[in-house]
């Protein structure tokens, strides 16, 4: 049998999502933006509501969100996504509205909005990118950035006694009682992604029921900020941030 | 006995040679072209053995960039 037999359309296992359009990612390669994308759309395309998703874009790398996936977007100002999220779906109840926001505009600038966001229990997902860097603006520390982790301003490593200690968002959300789903995932290999979309998948269908707000944290690579090829920046993670960052489900009230 | 084929189709424009889905690949299918470039100067990715992809997917699953197509049928040998 040769190739050309093989390759018919009849015959596709996966393809790029529908709603993921062909323009060229301004992401690094191997950059975990781009697989979280790619289930954000396969996940929307899956629940037919291609035209009823109100996604709204951060600050920081996943800026340009909006020139990648087909749907309704609104850009907010730095860390101010969930206050629009909340606006976005308190108007118009029947749409399914997410924040896609990364540490630096979640876990920094957008904190306070952030956390009253998931308090109230307003009904949206929130899809939090954490890779413990500033990707953006060229690898400076985060509030996530592990003890004793070089960045383009710790450059001797993370001190606790100087900078603090790193952040954990996904534990403070699974404490307030808004909350109604708060995850961690990762998307490191193809296991991790396919929970990852189950998660992203939950989260969407408990805001679309009324069941409160979700967070969903991708635990994610930063292999330019970190100095180190897609390959090793996934085995670092796995070595470095689980221990910090465990995976798995945080808080759940849906039963099933 | 029943024989399962695949075959991938990377997008090369687009492929910016990140070597994930070469890392994914359980039958070592992928590599990175050594020297040819894209029209952005990356090394893409492409198969390197024929007949040996399973159609498994775990390539097209892992690629941050949406660049590989995979296909897969069912061979009665």
């Amino acid at each position: 049998m040769t190739k050309e037999d093989i390759i018919k359309p009849e015959n596709v296992v996966y393809k790029k999502p529908a709603l993921m359009n062909d323009n060229p990612m301004h992401y690094c390669p191997g950059c975990s933006h781009g697989v979280v994308h790619k289930l954000v759309a396969e996940v929307i395309e899956e629940m037919e509501m291609t035209d009823k998703t109100v996604g709204v874009s951060p600050v920081g790398c996943a800026v340009f969100a909006y020139n990648y996936l087909d749907i309704d977007w609104q850009e907010a100002a730095h860390g101010r996504a969930p206050a629009v999220a909340t606006a976005i779906k308190r108007l118009m109840p029947d749409k399914l509205v997410f924040t896609y926001q990364g540490d630096g505009d979640l876990a920094c600038i957008g904190t306070a909005e952030s956390i009253h966001a998931l308090n109230r229990g307003e009904h949206i997902t929130i899809i939090f990118i954490n890779n413990a860097i500033y990707g953006m603006t060229g690898g400076q520390m985060a509030p996530t950035t592990l003890v004793g982790m070089k960045t383009a301003t710790c450059p001797y490593g993370r001190d606790v006694d100087l900078h603090g200690h790193p952040l954990r968002i996904t534990e403070l959300a699974a404490g307030l009682n808004g909350t109604a789903y708060v995850t961690r995932q990762s998307v490191h290999n193809v296991a991790a992604i396919g929970k990852a979309k189950k998660a992203i998948r939950k989260a969407f269908e408990n805001s679309m029921n009324g069941k409160g707000s979700s967070l969903v944290e991708i635990v994610s690579t930063c292999n330019s900020g970190w100095k180190m090829s897609p390959e090793k920046a996934n085995k670092w993670m796995e070595e470095n941030m689980f221990a910090y960052y465990p995976l798995g489900d945080l808080k759940d009230t849906i039963e099933g | 006995m029943a024989k399962i084929t695949g075959a991938t189709v990377v997008d090369t424009d687009r492929c910016k040679g990140c070597n994930l889905c070469v890392v994914a690949c359980p039958l070592n299918v992928l590599e990175l072209a050594p020297k040819e470039v894209n029209k952005k100067g990356y090394h893409f990715a492409r198969e390197a053995v024929a007949d040996r992809c399973t159609g498994c997917a775990s390539c097209a699953i892992v690629c941050p960039d949406g660049c590989i197509t995979v296909y897969k049928v069912k061979v009665d040998e």
